[in-house]
């Protein structure tokens, strides 16, 4: 903290409950406004923010890593770029006509699942989470007896290019696994949409959302049965949605979560 | 249906029919020119502007933007139009309707008669002919008060919603954003939650939480769980103390049917909010949320600009009489609003056209970090609404969302908006802030520097 913030801003004395949140809480004040510090290290962290958004994914790189659980098929959006891409989210949602004939040619189905990998808003999503997530989840879809496609990795991409995927390769669910936007404090952040009977087309209204997968939210066990479970459902009620709800109570918490709440534990003062 | 045209320096411009005139007077944004609907220069967007003053309101009860025969929310907008209420501007243009608007006789009482009477694509007509300044003259001078447990909406005052989200929903995560939120002073519109997700169980929980947090320490002040309507109706079949019903809506029949909606189901969750009577100085049980672009996201536009559109969501708000509604002006993505510019213009547009309708209208001031825009841009549209008298903004720590990635206005910037302007919080809320030793008495808004009472052992005991 510079020698000038003393004397004129004032700490906030529940610092100590950072520890239940990366919340900014506690910040302080001077007046009512930010301390020079905090104002300065949220101009950083939106820097960083930014540039989670335009690094790029190395398809061939995640392809190469993701052959230790099956074939794996690269395909592309219709959006040639990164800018294109924020601006065209109409071109993120399809495939491009080389990737679709190839996808077509490729990939025969029937299948129970196809699982898509895309870069979303954020590579470092993919590239910090995917691996341990897969690890997790596909036992599990496997001991289910579900038939897998190959997984597929796409550039470019955005959630509802997984239904012309799924469509395509003749699958009954299709599971997107995709870098969600970046946050202030979470760059990294990996999102899961499920869909049933997945075709091109379809609304928010028709898929499932579980998000916030990382290390430092939830946690890969959490999100595998929470998709597992949801996925299960879907296969059996022929549907997903907001028809389809969440049920799955949460996995007991790991170490250091808490399980009660200081607002109100404890007599009251 | 006919064509509308404006001759410009010898140029004609020609529009096809209110819909394209409307998108083609529509100042500037990524949106409609993602939709292909935008004007595509500057002079046409300008004779489109000067056709579009020349346009009597009468023929917006005419001539419909998204047919009735297919859409619901355009029946409920022309069934439910006041005829009599009307008869005051009957007789303008949309470019006269500008002057009376921002005339001296037009007071607070004269707009609070005349909202009823106003169809959504009047109210967007003239704001598309309407500077900033004017957005704000005359949304200042709309007054609409809401009430639950405290009073939205009263001249002078400002509320907001704090918004503690946790990316696992961690009791004491949230429990932490709460304290830090009430001891900056905020949470009188709403303490309302994002869940990180759409499960029964999770919602039910949380609501039982805020709802002893709320009896504890005997806050004035609500609670909601944002998640979907049908989620909140189930949590109350299964007697969840819920405060306000909460849905996402959007201005097209088929864009709300993406949300998993329409207007039969608004219609249950209204009345199952209803049913509960929890309210302590008034019944206004429902919060929305609505956002310009949402309805072309869903393919769902009709063709239409996505103003036009955003404020035909207004319409379906108001038949439920909400306590709260706020646009999320910058939430949705550079695709629709690209830069801080963009989204200033849209969020004075949705405030002016909310309170003009008769709805208790808040903006969440917020961008994405795929957006062209930053905190400076957030500081103008806040002190602009500030100035036009917004009902409620957001507040969240240090303007940091870490459950829906994006930032919004933080609890220091109420405070900054509170000192310039001299907002207070809702009356009942003010009283509870100066009882708990949580503001100074005095006229200033000031924050006293122990921490109060009531909190001291909740907060030592950690």
């Amino acid at each position: 903290m510079a020698d000038s913030d003393k004397g004129v801003t004032i700490a906030n004395p529940w610092t100590h409950l950072r520890r239940h949140t990366p919340a900014r809480i506690a910040l302080g004040r001077t007046g009512v406004s930010l301390p020079t510090s905090e104002h300065l290290a949220f101009q950083l962290a939106h820097a960083r923010a930014r540039s989670a958004v335009h690094h790029a994914l190395d398809l061939t790189k995640l392809a190469q890593d993701l052959s230790r659980f099956g074939p794996v098929v690269e395909v592309h959006s219709a959006a040639p770029d990164r800018p294109t891409y924020l601006q065209r989210p109409d071109l993120g949602r399809r495939l491009s006509p080389v990737s679709a004939a190839k996808l077509a040619a490729e990939v025969k189905g029937p299948f129970d699942v196809t699982y898509v990998v895309a870069d979303g808003l954020s590579a470092y999503a993919i590239e910090k989470n995917i691996l341990p997530f897969l690890e997790t989840m596909l036992p599990l879809s496997d001991k289910s007896g579900w038939s897998r496609a190959p997984l597929i990795v796409a550039g470019q991409g955005r959630v509802a290019l997984g239904d012309e995927i799924g469509a395509i390769v003749g699958a009954k669910l299709v599971v997107m696994l995709i870098g969600e936007r970046p946050g202030l404090s979470s760059p990294d952040s990996l999102g899961i949409y499920l869909t049933y009977n997945p075709k091109p087309g379809l609304t928010d209204a028709d898929r499932n959302c579980i998000s916030n997968v990382r290390a430092d939210g939830l946690t890969y066990a959490q999100a595998a049965y929470k998709l597992h479970y949801l996925a299960t459902e879907a296969v059996r009620r022929k549907l997903s949605g907001v028809n389809l709800k969440d049920d799955a109570e949460a996995l007991p918490k790991s170490d250091g979560a808490s399980a009660g709440n200081f607002l109100l534990d404890g007599p009251k003062s | 249906m006919g064509s509308f045209a404006h001759v410009v320096g010898g140029e004609r411009f020609v529009f096809d029919d209110l819909k394209d005139l409307l998108a083609k007077a529509s100042p500037l944004r990524s949106g409609d020119q993602l939709a292909g609907v935008a004007a595509e220069t500057d002079a046409q967007r300008a004779a489109a502007q000067i056709a579009l003053a020349d346009v009597p309101l009468t023929v917006f009860l005419a001539e419909q933007i998204v047919p009735y025969e297919s859409d619901e929310v355009t029946r409920l907008i022309i069934d439910t139009h006041d005829k009599v209420a009307f008869k005051a501007v009957s007789h303008l243009t949309v470019g006269g309707f500008r002057d009376w608007l921002l005339s001296d006789q037009t007071t607070s009482e004269v707009l609070t008669k005349l909202a009823p009477g106003l169809t959504p694509e009047m109210v967007a007509a003239v704001s598309k002919i309407m500077r900033a300044q004017d957005l704000v003259l005359v949304a200042r001078k709309c007054r609409v008060v809401s009430k639950f447990r405290n009073t939205i909406g009263l001249e002078g005052r400002m509320a907001t919603r704090l918004q503690p989200n946790h990316p696992t929903d961690d009791t004491a995560g949230i429990a932490a954003s709460i304290v830090d939120g009430l001891l900056y002073g905020n949470g009188d519109a709403v303490i309302g939650i994002n869940p990180a997700t759409d499960s029964i169980g999770q919602v039910m929980s949380l609501v039982e939480m805020l709802d002893a947090i709320i009896n504890r320490y005997e806050i004035p002040t609500q609670s909601c769980i944002l998640t979907h309507v049908t989620t909140t109706i189930e949590a109350i079949n299964r007697g969840a103390p819920v405060d306000l019903v909460f849905q996402s809506i959007a201005g097209t029949e088929a864009a709300n049917r993406s949300f998993g909606i329409d207007l039969k189901i608004l219609q249950e969750g209204y009345e199952a909010g209803l049913s509960l009577k929890r309210g302590t100085v008034g019944d206004n049980v429902m919060y929305f949320e609505t956002g310009q672009g949402s309805a072309l996201s869903a393919n769902a536009h009709h063709g239409a600009d996505q103003q036009t559109i955003e404020t035909r969501a207004y319409a379906v708000a108001r038949k439920f009489k909400p306590l709260l509604i706020n646009t999320v002006v910058g939430f949705i993505g550079p695709e629709y609003l690209y830069d801080g510019r963009q989204i200033v213009r849209a969020g004075l547009e949705d405030h002016f056209c909310g309170k003009l309708l008769g709805l208790p209208m808040g903006c969440d001031i917020c961008y994405t970090n795929h957006a062209e825009a930053d905190q400076n841009d957030m500081d103008v549209l806040l002190t602009m609404l500030g100035v036009a008298g917004i009902s409620f903004i957001m507040g969240i720590p240090g303007s940091d969302d870490v459950m829906l990635n994006y930032q919004t206005t933080s609890f220091h910037d109420a405070l900054y908006l509170r000192r310039v302007l001299g907002l207070k919080p809702a009356p009942e809320f003010e009283a509870w802030l100066k009882a708990q030793e949580i503001f100074a008495e005095g006229d200033q808004v000031r924050l006293a520097t122990d921490v109060p009472r009531a909190f001291r052992r909740a907060i030592a005991a950690e």
